[in-house]
């Protein structure tokens, strides 16, 4: 029978050949390593877990002393003080809610589709400057957003976007187009430009090129930079309390801190408004982690 | 089908940088035009410009008889194969081929009958229904040809089209697209930095250099009589030996006392340098009739020929390619002389070929 060629130089199968002290000794490490994690997991995950327990006990529970871990009567009535008022209608928390979805939707749309093209535009064509202009733009990223909020606050008083959701739209959408505009032109610098050049040579313009070959590729990269623009402006705080005053307009992270204060806390309504509150980032973070890891890695490997 | 006219071509990028300094071409109906350079050279940003792909600063453009200065890339009836194949992903190959066909609106009967037939010419057959990512690079490569061909194209340009292959492929990819390009008789137009390609492929080669074209020549003319030092430089493997030589009593002479046959009207009043292909010299033994003493500094077993690096008292050492036959230790005296005939001559300080 002939040998390919293959065969004859393959070295054939990897065999393990550590001796068995060492394997048994590798085996005593998991144990360790998965003893130490999980304590570790406990001690960061406890005020999460602290969170939820409170969320579902009722009311006497959630103060009794010494504190009950276990045995509690489960109850969702937290749940349901959120998004109901105890007369009925909807309660002032859950108008915040909405302000949120408005407010973050809105900005990360407007973000992305302005910072889209700028990257893609920084990414293909020779612009004067070009360095500059993105340390510019990345430069507006530096500063903490607490330094401009008394400024922003004083110019929003003179043209009336003081306490207005259209107010809080732009500022996040401003301190979320540089960083769209850094991602994006990372997974734009991913895509070959010759796609585009093939596409034109084939009667398209550059601008349908893009939005036929090019955009369907960055589709992923887009999802992980929308994601974590949507998380900054559902979390951000500083703005929010700063630049609204009513309830009509405040936002989820304002409101549920205004629930803490006045004689008593009703812990188990803000715990349950925190949950409530942390859901939607999970979710998305759980849809996108791939991304999200690709995003972070992105440009360690070149091609 | 058409030759494609370039004048005064210049590219100056907004941030500042000259990518073409002033190129000027005419490339034949039916040619097989080669630009060679090394990287950075303006060649492939003058292939974009004759593509449409970049806008030239200043110069004109024809294809044919038109002048296509501001036409979009679509209207100017060329395809262009690049060295990333370009291959629409989300395509199956048939459709990738279909593609600019379907684009200029053709009746999907002749879509068909030239898909078939581009298919055939670069034999796909089986790859027809694959997807790109399940295409290796040779066959990637070939569904870019094919792609190109289907159009009908007035010109074809090249981009490096082989430069991602391995080398045994990309042997027989240089032959089949030299095949294709006589067989179709369409006008090519093939960059690349590899001169190997360029000398097997081009009817003619233009070597450019900084922005400007160095020479353009059919490969013999390139190879025989490179038109500068730069490309004296640039092409061969060993290149030319650059050697600095006088005129005494009828010959060019080194300052090791080489002697060469000079070529008619040598001018006298500049300092010169010849140019030696490694072929034109010999290794022989010590004191051998004509030849000046030298030593071998290393050796180069390459099997079909052994490369010597010889000293012979001048400033550079000189290559010199013998028959594997011929052996000589390093280290080892031996005689040097040249045994071609007369080499193109240099002045050192414009670099230009005076006789």
């Amino acid at each position: 029978m002939a040998v390919s060629v293959d065969k004859a130089v393959s070295p054939g199968p990897v065999r393990d050949h550590r001796p068995p002290g060492r394997r048994r000794r590798g085996r005593g490490r998991v144990v360790i390593e998965v003893a130490v994690l999980a304590v570790l997991a406990a001690v960061m995950l406890f005020p999460v877990l602290w969170m939820i327990e409170t969320s579902i006990k009722e009311n006497r529970d959630v103060y009794a002393i010494p504190a009950k871990f276990f045995d509690f009567t489960i109850t969702l009535d937290h749940f349901k003080d959120v998004f109901v008022a105890s007369g009925g209608g909807p309660t002032t928390l859950s108008g915040s809610f909405l302000n949120s979805v408005v407010v973050a939707g809105v900005s990360t749309v407007l973000a992305t589709v302005l910072g889209v093209p700028a990257a893609w535009a920084y990414s293909r064509f020779s612009v004067k400057a070009k360095k500059d202009q993105l340390f510019f733009i990345l430069s507006t990223r530096f500063m903490p957003p607490v330094v401009v909020v008394i400024p922003i606050f004083l110019m929003y008083r003179q043209v009336g976007l003081f306490d207005t959701k259209l107010g809080l739209i732009l500022i996040y959408t401003a301190f979320n187009v540089p960083f769209t505009i850094w991602m994006m032109k990372g997974f734009v610098d991913e895509v070959p430009a010759e796609y585009e050049d093939a596409a034109m040579l084939d009667g398209y313009t550059r601008l349908q090129a893009f939005w036929k070959f090019t955009l369907p590729l960055l589709l992923p990269g887009i999802a992980a930079t929308a994601v974590f623009a949507l998380i900054f402006s559902w979390n951000e705080f500083v703005f929010a309390i700063f630049l609204t005053s009513s309830d009509a307009v405040r936002t989820a992270p304002p409101a549920i801190a205004g629930l803490i204060g006045g004689t008593t806390v009703d812990w188990g309504l803000v715990a349950a408004a925190s949950i409530v509150f942390a859901l939607p980032v999970l979710v998305f973070s759980y849809l996108v982690r791939k991304h999200l890891v690709a995003g972070v890695t992105l440009g360690a490997v070149r091609r | 089908m058409a030759g494609i006219e370039v004048t005064t071509l210049h590219k100056r990028y907004p941030d500042g940088t000259v990518a073409v300094e002033h190129v000027d071409l005419s490339i034949g109906d039916g040619e097989l035009f080669v630009m060679l350079g090394p990287s950075g050279c303006g060649k492939t940003t003058t292939l974009r410009a004759i593509a449409g792909l970049e806008r030239q600063t200043s110069g004109d453009i024809h294809i044919g008889d038109t002048l296509v200065n501001d036409l979009s890339p679509g209207e100017r009836d060329i395809a262009m194969v690049f060295q990333f194949y370009a291959l629409y992903p989300h395509l199956r190959t048939r459709d990738n081929l279909a593609f600019p066909l379907r684009a200029e609106g053709l009746p999907k009967a002749e879509v068909e009958e030239r898909v078939a037939e581009a298919a055939r010419l670069m034999r796909l057959g089986e790859l027809l229904d694959r997807r790109p990512h399940r295409l290796s690079g040779g066959e990637q490569q070939r569904v870019a040809l094919a792609r190109a061909l289907v159009r009908r194209p007035r010109a074809f340009l090249m981009d490096e089209p082989l430069t991602n292959l391995d080398a045994e492929l990309r042997a027989d990819m240089r032959t089949e697209i030299k095949h294709l390009q006589g067989e179709l008789g369409t006008t090519m137009v093939y960059v690349t930095h590899d001169q190997v390609e360029a000398m097997s492929l081009g009817h003619r080669i233009a070597i450019l250099n900084k922005g400007r074209v160095e020479q353009i020549g059919t490969p013999l003319e390139v190879y025989d009589r490179p038109a500068s030092l730069f490309c004296a430089a640039f092409i061969g493997s060993p290149p030319m030996n650059l050697i600095e030589v006088e005129v005494a009593d009828g010959k060019l002479r080194s300052k090791s006392g080489l002697a060469l046959t000079p070529p008619p009207n040598v001018p006298r009043d500049r300092s010169l340098v010849a140019g030696v292909r490694p072929e034109a010299l010999e290794v022989t033994e010590p004191g051998a009739e004509g030849s000046v003493p030298a030593r071998v500094v290393s050796a180069e077993w390459l099997g079909d020929e052994i490369i010597y690096v010889v000293d012979h008292g001048d400033q550079r050492d000189v290559r010199v390619r013998m028959e594997p036959t011929v052996r000589f230790a390093a280290d080892a005296p031996v005689g040097l002389r040249h045994t071609g005939g007369p080499p193109p001559v240099y002045d050192v300080s414009t670099e230009e070929l005076v006789a």
